[in-house]
């Protein structure tokens, strides 16, 4: 695509030479460099609660976010109002972290390469509105008729498309058209008088609501949500106190993103504040593990085209067979740092300052039979879904919360159990990896990750692992 | 533009919309804008790492097309952004199914406070950058001297927000009101041997005279970084267990999600069906209280126009009241309690006014000293409490107490119980009640809790 063809040129004839103007105004007091971030966003979002459609929602932001670079420094200002003067006035204010004569732009820009990992058959806003609250009125139908003891069900979906722009002082522009689409169900489930149980399921990604029809259905997504609503209704008390954990593929793939990933980020690397600062080459997990963040898989919910910062996303190899390989980058940590970028530079809106977030991170496939692995395990706990996670970087323990798990006995699937916590420390949990299944699998698309107050997608993945000592915390002895 | 004529402007821009909805076709609407400055700026071991400058507005809609609903938002207050927001809410209330509880709320609950609630300070505006970095830089030095082995940071933080929330519906309210908020946090790290520690403490307020001193600040976040090195992974074991204040404020939170309306009428809380019943201690009394001035949920009115009130929800360990939004009222054939909450568009949730667990009369040191053998809780991290169910397993961490003392730090351990048991079992409410966000809570002695380590 040219510049000329780009959405911002076309809608709000934006020109090359604003672009560069804005910059030399945001370097005008010095400074390394300088970047220009335009967003827009539109998106749509409806709900179903006890069968009535409730709720309806669209609507539009856009704005632009101009950053500056002098050394480990940064300045930000954003704009809600694309008019020239407002953009000018940001990058005058952005101009004030840097002290000293004006730096030189670059002229001319040249359009970055990127990835073509999400083509849009339509723009979700094209779609009649119709047939999303259809798929929400499936997935209430689907929910309810799973099982009788079923009694109430929430379903929602919400699409949204992003126009992103990034131009920067060194001559970098890049465009992208980033489509993203979700659908939740919640499903409440009671027997007789007693207490009621929910269970969730949802899936998207960077896709359109074709992906809906075609591909996961509400009718997927509704029976899982009963399935696990209708599981927790015999549910006994979780065991409490260390035990081999074996977890399922897919979802759990959660671990890898609390107990690794964002220790990895190179800015608290940068700053020597992660349980893994100065491990690179060292054994970090058992030498079943190669964890790798992909920012480059087609329709993911954690893919770009670019990152945030203009930069291509790459498929980056965090731990090898064991041994941590390397850090997410961003621009201001791979500068500072003199290593190459990632494509890991992440923001939520133009009204943030961007860092290095993760993409999809999962665990290379082994050889073990998922079901050898169950086999294996006298007595642990086998756990098949997960609510989310939390980890504290500087000392790497993290918690992850189990949503549906199993004990297991005797080498076989027993009893479900209810929801709990369970805790690790992130350099030492993998290293008592002990099978890792061949049946890798990524999650259906629910990932949302919060950092420093900024919320991205994410993907995770993970074969059937067998872990043999993680602290679970139930109630039961 | 001076301050008094934006906010004339603002409603007007928001009246106007909900004019041009009822011109539209629609049998009600309700506006909410918000127009609002922001400014953070961070210091790392002793420089400016980030200063961040700039404001923005937004407007949302909501309209009613007889018992349908339909919602939109937009960035664009022009004229021509105000109509296309009224036309797109017009537009998806047509595919929304009619709801017969939907509306708005009745017309005589609506209204405004009239004391004044000191939510704007114009000093948090006036305050010049270099006293913000001063700040900022001054609690990260209070921190980094206070120890050697505070030898490293995640940095120090001062943030500051000014603006005005605007709303206006088609019964007639139109109203504003200006906020203001000042913040100032540090993350130091604490080093000693291979063991290395973060811990962060903060200060918070509408008003920039009632933000602690960066010394302060500083200081008491070096001493908790300090008191978390070199901990131990406690045994599996049931004991007591008590919350500190910043650990509490989470327990009420999931208390809150329990007495929400939402989740009662939709039968998704352990709190359902239970007005009047014995759900806690007798030492236990919860109140709602949007009215007190300087606080962090304090609102001349709701997010749907009711004005603000005072509720009880828990009086003596009894359930009085949940917290409701008109919507869940209708549905549950009750009165709102002016706890509607949204953030500029869609339907109403339920919110906190300021929502907090009135202290006792023991300090926390004398509850501490009852306890032989126990864990004190100074972070909670992942997991939490199950609004449906009351379960509760969440990450731990903090100090082992032996003999009424506090022994030596703990972590990589999770607590669990159930919220149902675990109130019922608080046997100690400390006097050290503090508000710093919209839900507080003083120091809590639970009775016995699941520990897990190794």
């Amino acid at each position: 695509m040219s510049f000329q063809d780009s959405f911002f040129a076309e809608r709000f004839g934006i020109t090359e030479h604003d672009l560069e103007s804005y910059l030399s105004e945001a370097l005008s007091a010095g400074g390394d460099y300088a970047d220009l971030y335009f967003e827009y966003l539109a998106t749509n979002s409806i709900g179903i609660d006890e069968g009535i459609v409730k709720s309806a929602t669209g609507g539009v932001t856009l704005g632009v976010g101009v950053r500056v670079l002098a050394g480990e420094r940064t300045g930000y200002a954003y704009s809600d109002d694309l008019s020239s003067d407002k953009i000018r006035k940001a990058a005058r204010t952005a101009a004030c972290i840097a002290r000293g004569p004006a730096t030189i732009v670059k002229t001319g820009f040249e359009v970055a390469r990127q990835h073509d990992l999400y083509p849009m058959l339509q723009t979700p806003n094209e779609v009649d509105l119709a047939e999303r609250v259809e798929l929400i009125k499936r997935a209430d139908r689907a929910a309810r008729a799973y099982d009788s003891r079923i009694f109430q069900v929430q379903a929602s979906y919400a699409d949204n498309v992003r126009h992103v722009m990034v131009a920067t002082s060194e001559g970098r522009l890049s465009f992208d058209r980033q489509p993203m689409a979700r659908l939740n169900v919640v499903a409440f489930a009671r027997e007789g008088d007693g207490s009621p149980q929910h269970g969730h399921a949802g899936g998207g990604g960077r896709v359109t609501l074709d992906f809906f029809i075609n591909e996961k259905t509400p009718e997927h997504f509704a029976k899982e949500a009963a399935r696990q609503a209708i599981v927790q209704l015999s549910a006994k008390d979780a065991p409490s106190g260390e035990m081999t954990v074996v977890l399922g593929p897919g979802w759990p793939g959660i671990l890898l993103h609390e107990a690794v990933g964002h220790g990895l980020e190179a800015d608290f690397n940068r700053k020597g504040t992660s349980a893994f600062s100065g491990r690179i080459g060292q054994q970090v997990a058992s030498p079943l593990c190669t964890v790798i963040d992909d920012g480059t898989i087609g329709s993911r919910r954690g893919s770009l085209n670019v990152d945030d910062e203009g930069m291509p996303t790459q498929k980056n190899v965090l731990i090898e067979n064991g041994v941590l390989r390397g850090y997410l980058q961003d621009k201001l940590s791979s500068k500072l740092m003199r290593a190459a970028s990632t494509g890991s530079g992440r923001r939520e809106s133009y009204q943030h300052i961007p860092m290095p977030r993760m993409t999809n991170t999962y665990m290379l496939a082994g050889d073990a039979d998922p079901e050898e692995i169950i086999r294996s395990v006298p007595k642990g706990l086998y756990c098949a879904t997960f609510a989310g996670g939390q980890v504290d970087i500087t000392s790497g323990n993290f918690v992850f919360s189990a949503t549906e798990s199993y004990l297991i006995e005797g080498g076989r699937i027993t009893a479900p159990v209810r929801g709990a916590s369970l805790v690790g420390n992130g350099p030492e949990a993998l290293k008592h990896v002990s099978m890792v299944g061949h049946d890798l699998k990524l999650d259906e698309g629910i990932g949302t990750c919060g950092k420093e107050g900024q919320s991205v997608p994410v993907g995770v993945g993970i074969p059937t692992v067998k872990i043999d000592r993680m602290t679970v915390g139930g109630t039961a002895a | 533009m001076n301050a008094a004529s934006l906010s004339v402007n603002l409603e007007q821009i928001a009246a106007g919309a909900v004019e041009q909805a009822r011109a539209a076709g629609a049998t009600g609407a309700e506006c909410t804008i918000t127009q609002g400055d922001e400014f953070s700026v961070s210091v790392r071991m002793r420089e400016i790492e980030s200063l961040k400058e700039a404001g923005s507005r937004a407007a949302g809609i909501r309209v009613l097309v007889g018992q349908r609903t339909g919602s939109s938002y937009t960035s664009d207050l022009s004229p021509d952004g105000i109509a296309k927001m009224v036309h797109a809410a017009m537009d998806l209330a047509k595919v929304t199914t009619e709801d017969p509880h939907a509306g708005l709320p009745e017309p005589e609950r609506l209204g405004k406070l009239a004391q004044d609630l000191q939510l704007f300070d114009e000093n948090v505006e006036k305050l010049e950058a270099a006293k913000r970095i001063a700040m900022a830089e001054e609690a990260e030095r209070a921190a980094l001297d206070f120890d050697p082995r505070i030898s490293n940071s995640e940095g120090a933080g001062f943030s500051s927000y000014s603006g005005r929330r605007v709303f206006a519906n088609s019964l007639g309210f139109v109203g504003g009101y200006r906020l203001s908020s000042c913040g100032l946090s540090v993350s130091p790290v604490a080093k000693e041997g291979d063991s290395m520690e973060r811990d962060y403490w903060y200060s918070a307020a509408r008003a920039f005279a009632k933000l602690d001193s960066p010394e302060t600040v500083g200081r008491k976040a070096a001493e908790r970084a300090l008191r978390r090195l070199n901990p131990r992974k406690p045994f599996t074991q049931k004991a007591p267990v008590i919350f500190e204040p910043r650990t509490a404020q989470a327990l009420l939170g999931d208390l809150f999600d329990a007495v929400n309306g939402s989740a009662i009428y939709k039968h998704a809380s352990f709190l359902t069906g239970k007005l009047g019943e014995k759900i806690a201690a007798d030492c236990i009394t919860i109140v709602d209280d949007a009215t007190i001035p300087g606080l962090f949920g304090s609102t001349p009115f709701d997010d749907e126009g009711v004005v603000s009130q005072r509720t009880v929800v828990v009086e003596n360990g009894v359930l009085k009241n949940y917290l409701l939004n008109s919507y869940t009222a209708r549905k549950l054939g009750m009165k709102s309690t002016g706890n509607a909450s949204r953030g500029i568009t869609g339907n109403a949730g339920v919110g906190p006014g300021n929502f907090f667990l009135e202290a006792g009369s023991k300090s926390a040191a004398d509850i501490l000293k009852s306890i032989p053998n126990g864990l004190y809780v100074t972070e909670l991290i992942g997991g939490g409490g199950d609004t449906v169910t009351g379960d509760f397993s969440s990450g731990a961490a903090g100090l082992w107490i032996e003999n009424g003392e506090l022994a030596y730090p703990v972590s990589e351990i999770t607590i669990a119980g159930n919220l149902k048991q675990m109130l019922m079992e608080i046997e100690e409410v400390g006097s050290d009640l503090e508000f710093r966000t919209s839900i507080a809570a003083p120091t809590l002695l639970i009775r016995e809790m699941t520990i897990s380590g190794q």
